[in-house]
């Protein structure tokens, strides 16, 4: 009953064209117990930043295919620390160049995925990330 | 400076915290609920509910636009809203989608969307559900819209938590032996013909007439003590959602049936409803809770084992467990 689940915000920010591997991840994390809110196509940091704070999300988790990352996601990470959110989790996944991966880890973004990345990793990786709020509820 | 001083101040933040700690009913938000009670009652709650896909949440989207856009001389009102979604009966997990149609009120700080999971519960809404409304009404939201999960015949939860309820149908969705059963036609306050661009639509909204026509219109639950000087009898409008089409007719519609409620003596018989069948919720969980404190695993186990072989029936079970779980 007073259970905690950890609830997560997969959002697509930006152009892209479809959303297919971002749905993938939401039903996979959705199998494993987790509260998904999935917000669509072409929404702006903006948008995702005011879901977020509605929603108390523990973690956000941006799909990018267009290149546009390294513009989106400070700008999402910036928004939700000015909200005072800084606690929330922000993973990456989509087309990535391996460069920009340690810049973005070094933004404050917890993880990076591209395509071939296996859904249980991602969920083990989120689980350990809020691994303090996933113990169970005092009841 | 408290999660409840801060959301009566206005705070977003602390808002969305304290829903989800309403919603985890934790001790800090059970709480909050008490102080916050007070503070309730002001807001006109609107459930929205129909089959999945008719475009509830499109709807909405829509309603709340026109209802922060209103014509020259009206107030817009702040508006919150609860999605509700299922949750899985497997993982307990969910997505919640309501949000992706919600899109052109983004943005908007007197507008307050929160999606929430149905967490088991069956009647279209969570337990929680009325709780997280609370807080809403406390906060100063004017109108509430629940949104419950994409509904079959009989989800009626809704009839208990909201002040006016609109069913949304579509063309197409069944014949006019559908629109006579008993059920989810049955709670509408306001109906509105969703898609009403699709083929099959004249013929949807004749089915829905004569179910109109033909219902000897009851409040619900019971007549008996109702005041109501004259009937209500819910409009059936047509609409396109996701283009703006017949919204404000809708908007005229929730603002008329609010007036109704209020000027007939049926709001506080509804709030008076409401509140009961909140009280007995609780209730029931709470003595539900009591009995499995009462009674060992162990003997539960053993009384279940006793079901399963035939050595005792249901009811026979029942009254052991009402004792105490003693044989």
């Amino acid at each position: 009953m007073s259970e905690r689940k950890i609830r997560v915000l997969i959002a697509k920010p930006g152009l892209d064209g479809h959303d297919r591997g971002a749905k993938v991840v939401a039903r996979a994390l959705r199998d494993a117990g987790m509260e998904v809110i999935y917000t669509g196509l072409r929404q702006t940091p903006e948008m995702i930043a005011e879901a977020a704070l509605q929603e108390d999300v523990d973690v956000v988790g941006l799909s990018i295919l267009s290149g546009a990352h390294m513009a989106l996601v400070p700008r999402v990470l910036d928004l939700l620390r000015a909200q005072g959110q800084e606690n929330v989790k922000v993973f990456v996944g989509g087309i990535i160049p391996d460069e920009d991966i340690p810049r973005l880890l070094e933004m404050g973004v917890v993880g990076v995925y591209g395509p071939g990345t296996l859904t249980e990793q991602i969920i083990k990786d989120i689980s350990a990330a809020v691994g303090e709020l996933n113990q169970p509820a005092q009841h | 400076m408290s999660l409840v001083e801060s959301v009566l101040q206005g705070n977003r933040l602390a808002l969305a915290r304290l829903l989800t700690q309403v919603e985890n009913e934790t001790q800090q938000g059970l709480e909050a609920l008490n102080r916050l009670y007070p503070y309730t009652g002001k807001a006109h709650i609107v459930g929205v509910t129909g089959a999945p896909g008719t475009g509830k949440s499109s709807l909405v989207n829509q309603l709340i636009y026109a209802l922060r856009h209103p014509p020259p001389g009206q107030k817009p009102l702040r508006v919150a809203v609860v999605a509700v979604d299922p949750s899985s009966p497997f993982s307990g997990g969910a997505i919640l989608g309501d949000r992706v149609r919600m899109r052109d009120v983004a943005g908007d700080a007197d507008v307050f969307i929160r999606s929430s999971a149905s967490r088991g519960a069956l009647g279209g809404v969570a337990a929680s559900t009325a709780n997280l409304v609370q807080v809403f009404d406390a906060a100063g939201f004017e109108l509430i819209f629940i949104e419950t999960v994409g509904a079959g015949q009989a989800e009626v939860d809704i009839a208990h938590l909201a002040h006016t309820v609109i069913v949304v149908e579509a063309p197409g969705l069944g014949d006019d032996i559908q629109a006579i059963k008993a059920g989810i036609l049955e709670i509408a306050d306001i109906i509105v013909l969703n898609k009403a661009d699709r083929p099959m639509v004249d013929n949807a909204e004749r089915a829905l007439r004569m179910m109109i026509e033909m219902a000897s219109r009851k409040p619900i639950p019971a007549a008996e003590n109702s005041q109501s000087a004259f009937p209500w009898t819910p409009p059936i409008l047509r609409t396109v959602a996701t283009e703006g089409t017949g919204i404000p007719a809708v908007v005229e519609a929730i603002q008329n049936h609010r007036h109704y409620l209020q000027t007939s003596g049926e709001w506080e018989r509804r709030e008076r409803h409401r509140l009961q069948s909140e009280l007995e919720n609780l209730l029931r969980a709470a003595l539900m809770k009591r009995l499995q404190a009462a009674i060992s695993p162990e003997a539960y186990r053993r009384i279940l084992s006793e079901l399963v072989s035939r050595q005792l029936s249901p009811y026979q079970a029942l009254e052991i467990l009402l004792d105490g779980g003693k044989q």
